[in-house]
């Protein structure tokens, strides 16, 4: 857009941010960038909470090296910064014969980090629940798998999600660290439309779509907060 | 295996890289005094507000909270970044990052005062205001001091969020660590200096990760 005529800066600031002619023409691309990252957050969440919650179990029945590989591998993806681990994966492993797509290695990272975070939450509702449950459930003649099963976990669970809803959406949003590595999801699709219109509009757009998405679930996970208090006073 | 320890942890890779590596660390370490300091206050300042007596304040406040917990930090540090130039507002990277990150941890440390400040029991503001003290007063002298102790280990795992965090700063060039370390990487074609940054972050983050976890145990006896 040339300067032909004079505008307010109000006019300045909707042509800067919100132009309709560049909204028109990417809004399809950041529609594409949205599946994109919708796919990964949903691949990510299931397979994070899945295996969190095996390790978690598998930590419950108390076999001593397996038990410090957990805390090992929890308390290490959970220091390490997702970037860090990503730009290894995605530049370090092509030199050892590992080449991964990108999608591929923003999902392993971010799958690994939400276990981490997913088995510590699952782990500390585990050990809430009061010893003599267990101590019930074992005299009725339920076995180990099964107390865990049909007793502990269904309250343990109530107490772990809130916790576990915030940290899978701070974790899911972290898949526009993809950008980086070039996963075409919704930021990537922003800045390169950005860069392309030379307007500002498209990056207003992908935070809206972020909005769109991530923004149902912080008020779900608001409302699950106080629903169930994570502590009791 | 050879390959592997050649491009991992190759020693005279590291070895060259370290001068960029601690330089880095400097920058990450400046980062993080600002974004944490400025994140502290104004996340409590976020929490007054969700918990105002006033709707105007509140509402507002709470809106902006879910706002900024729902736009990933790297979105956030990019508008700042790269779109606030095409309205003539251009940062220094530093500027940018210190911007995006207030924003975004305020939102995140609010949340976390909040919960200490309703996990005080209504009880303690009317002794306290009984006693004559004032509104503030009670606030800054019975009401936050509890308030802070009780969510001491979610502060405390929030500031691990917040270093972590400070790695996205090479995205917009930012020298910090992980920025010296990828541009050693690059030179190099060795992801040693990678390797080595994670080990750094490691060293630094581990003990406060423990800790956390530790705290936790112990609240939930």
């Amino acid at each position: 857009m040339c300067g032909a005529k004079r505008m307010s800066p109000l006019e300045r600031f909707l042509d800067t941010f919100l132009n309709p002619r560049v909204i028109g023409k990417y809004w399809p691309d950041i529609l594409d960038g949205l599946i994109v990252t919708l796919e990964l957050a949903i691949a990510v969440v299931v397979t994070g909470i899945l295996v969190g919650l095996a390790l978690a179990c598998l930590r419950a029945v108390g076999i001593r090296a397996a038990n410090i590989a957990i805390v090992c591998f929890a308390d290490i993806l959970r220091s390490l910064p997702p970037l860090v681990l990503i730009l290894l994966i995605y530049f370090g492993f092509p030199n050892i014969g590992i080449v991964l797509s990108g999608p591929m290695v923003v999902y392993v990272v971010l799958s690994l980090v939400l276990a981490a975070f997913a088995e510590e939450i699952f782990w500390a509702g585990i050990t809430s629940v009061d010893k003599g449950q267990w101590e019930a459930a074992r005299s009725t003649g339920l076995g180990f798998a099964q107390t865990l099963g049909y007793v502990v976990l269904p309250q343990a669970v109530r107490l772990t999600l809130p916790p576990l809803a915030n940290r899978a959406i701070a974790i899911t949003k972290m898949t526009a660290l993809g950008t980086v590595i070039g996963v075409p999801e919704i930021l990537y699709q922003a800045t390169t439309a950005q860069s392309f219109s030379g307007n500002a509009s498209p990056l207003t757009l992908g935070a809206l779509a972020y909005l769109a998405l991530f923004l149902p679930f912080v008020v779900l996970a608001r409302w699950l907060e106080t629903r169930f208090a994570w502590r009791k006073a | 295996m050879n390959q592997i320890l050649d491009q991992f942890l190759n020693f005279q890779v590291m070895g060259a890289a370290f001068p960029t590596l601690m330089a880095g660390l400097l920058t990450t370490a400046e980062i993080c005094v600002v974004v944490i300091l400025l994140g502290l206050a104004g996340g409590l300042g976020v929490a007054l507000g969700s918990l105002h007596s006033s709707r105007w304040v509140r509402w507002p406040s709470i809106v902006l909270v879910d706002f900024f917990r729902a736009i990933p930090p790297l979105v956030l540090l990019i508008f700042v970044y790269s779109g606030l130039p095409f309205a003539g507002i251009r940062l220094s990277p530093f500027a940018a990052v210190v911007i995006a990150f207030l924003l975004n941890n305020s939102a995140y440390y609010g949340e976390v005062y909040r919960a200490g400040i309703l996990s005080i029991g209504k009880g303690q503001f009317e002794a306290a205001r009984s006693t004559g003290l004032t509104r503030a007063q009670t606030m800054l002298y019975v009401v936050l001091p509890q308030a802070v102790r009780n969510v001491l280990p979610d502060l405390l795992s929030n500031t691990v969020e917040v270093v972590k965090l400070t790695s996205l700063a090479s995205v917009v060039s930012l020298g910090e660590l992980l920025y010296a370390a990828d541009m050693a990487r690059s030179v190099t074609y060795n992801a040693s200096p990678v390797v080595m940054a994670a080990a750094v972050y490691l060293v630094i983050l581990w003990p406060l990760v423990r800790l956390v976890s530790r705290f936790e145990r112990r609240l939930s006896l």
